[in-house]
């Protein structure tokens, strides 16, 4: 194969997770208290991300569970699905971004405290993989555009106030 | 998830008559603050997947927004959302001020201004939403960010979130008239009922569902 392949942009919804081979790129734009993982074997070069809204299934009011939707359900998901094409659990590694609190609410039900409480969910759902968390841009009172691209494991961040930064 | 495959025309066309009447009540007070001739769209009513529910205002649209909890009989949330050009001339219109969105620091005059607007704006909508529903709501004071649209409509749809994998979205702009054909618009308001808010105006409006 001597043609040259454009990278090709996979763009990943709220409350849903893709993966991507290198040249391809993953994308998750307007992160506000949600949180965009992504797990990755830089070997490889293949990676997912999942863009989740809440910490715990067990928050789930109605019986059928969207699993993409929740910290614990969809890292388990993108771990065995990262597993049968061929990734060995030890070499993955992981980044975070998101889980900021966009507005500062004066009533402070639980909801509100919703971007921390997924950051922390997807620390222990990390752990419990054993998997290393290598960095994050998490918190604040930001929104968050997340780019990443398994050739590198690079994970690009751009913000409205604070431009772009590669962590 | 059940209720939405049972979703009729008639359904919706009764959520766009709800948001109707509160947009109009809405517009009408704006025109009385400002002293300007105000008008409005035909409310939209969507019922979005989750995954494409951040793109109703386009996910990295910089805007300025209020944040409204809905509390009573037909809890939800509401968002009212300027774009660049409308926050400035808003504000502009208030407040003799000519401010800009991406300025970090926005005076704490240009804010406060543009919250007693929206608490105006959304006491107008959500009063005579229960009026017309006979549904007792109450608004909560609004909380205010400048940031891509699609990050701060999180806290609208997680709670959506909760209960499906839809959210349902009343949408309405409101604009200034110009002439009989041309509007400018002014801002655009979003109403989230929560599922069981949903349900409830419905049967209010004496819409079963099937």
């Amino acid at each position: 194969m001597t043609s040259i392949r454009t990278e090709k942009l996979i763009k990943v919804g709220m409350a849903d997770w893709k993966l991507a081979f290198s040249p391809q790129v993953l994308r998750t734009s307007g992160l506000g208290s949600c949180v965009g993982i992504v797990v990755y074997d830089s070997q490889k070069k293949v990676g997912a991300l999942s863009h989740i809204m809440l910490p715990d299934s067990t928050l789930a009011k109605d019986g059928k569970v969207n699993r993409a939707k929740f910290a614990d359900t969809a890292l388990n998901d993108i771990v065995s699905e990262l597993v049968s094409k061929g990734c060995a659990l030890p070499s993955l590694k992981a980044k975070m971004a998101g889980g900021a609190q966009m507005f500062r609410f004066t009533s402070g039900t639980d909801m509100m405290r919703i971007g921390p409480r997924n950051v922390d969910a997807v620390k222990k759902a990390l752990m419990e993989n054993n998997i290393p968390l290598l960095a994050e841009d998490t918190g604040g009172n930001k929104g968050r555009t997340i780019t990443f691209y398994p050739e590198t494991g690079c994970l690009h961040i751009r913000t409205i106030h604070e431009g772009e930064q590669v962590i | 998830m059940k209720l939405i495959e049972q979703m009729q025309p008639i359904h919706l066309d009764a959520l766009k008559e709800a948001g109707n009447i509160g947009a109009g009540h809405a517009a009408t007070a704006l025109s009385q603050l400002l002293h300007k001739k105000v008008d409005m769209s035909i409310p939209s009513v969507k019922i979005i997947p989750l995954y494409e529910a951040k793109t109703i205002m386009g996910e990295e649209t910089l805007v300025a927004a209020l944040y409204f909890d809905i509390s009573g009989e037909a809890p939800g949330s509401m968002f009212l959302m300027f774009q660049e050009k409308e926050a400035s001339d808003l504000i502009y219109s208030l407040t003799g001020q000519t401010i800009h969105l991406l300025n970090g620091r926005l005076d704490p005059l240009a804010v406060s201004a543009l919250q007693e607007a929206g608490n105006i704006l959304a006491g107008s909508y959500v009063s005579a939403l229960a009026d017309f529903t006979s549904l007792p709501m109450q608004v909560s004071i609004p909380s205010f960010a400048v940031d891509m649209a699609g990050a701060l409509l999180d806290s609208g749809l997680i709670e959506a979130s909760e209960v499906g994998d839809y959210a349902i979205v009343i949408d309405t702009v409101i604009g200034e008239t110009k002439n009989s054909e041309n509007s400018t618009p002014l801002g655009q308001f979003f109403l989230l009922p929560n599922i069981e808010a949903f349900e409830k105006i419905l049967k209010s409006l004496g819409v079963r569902l099937l």
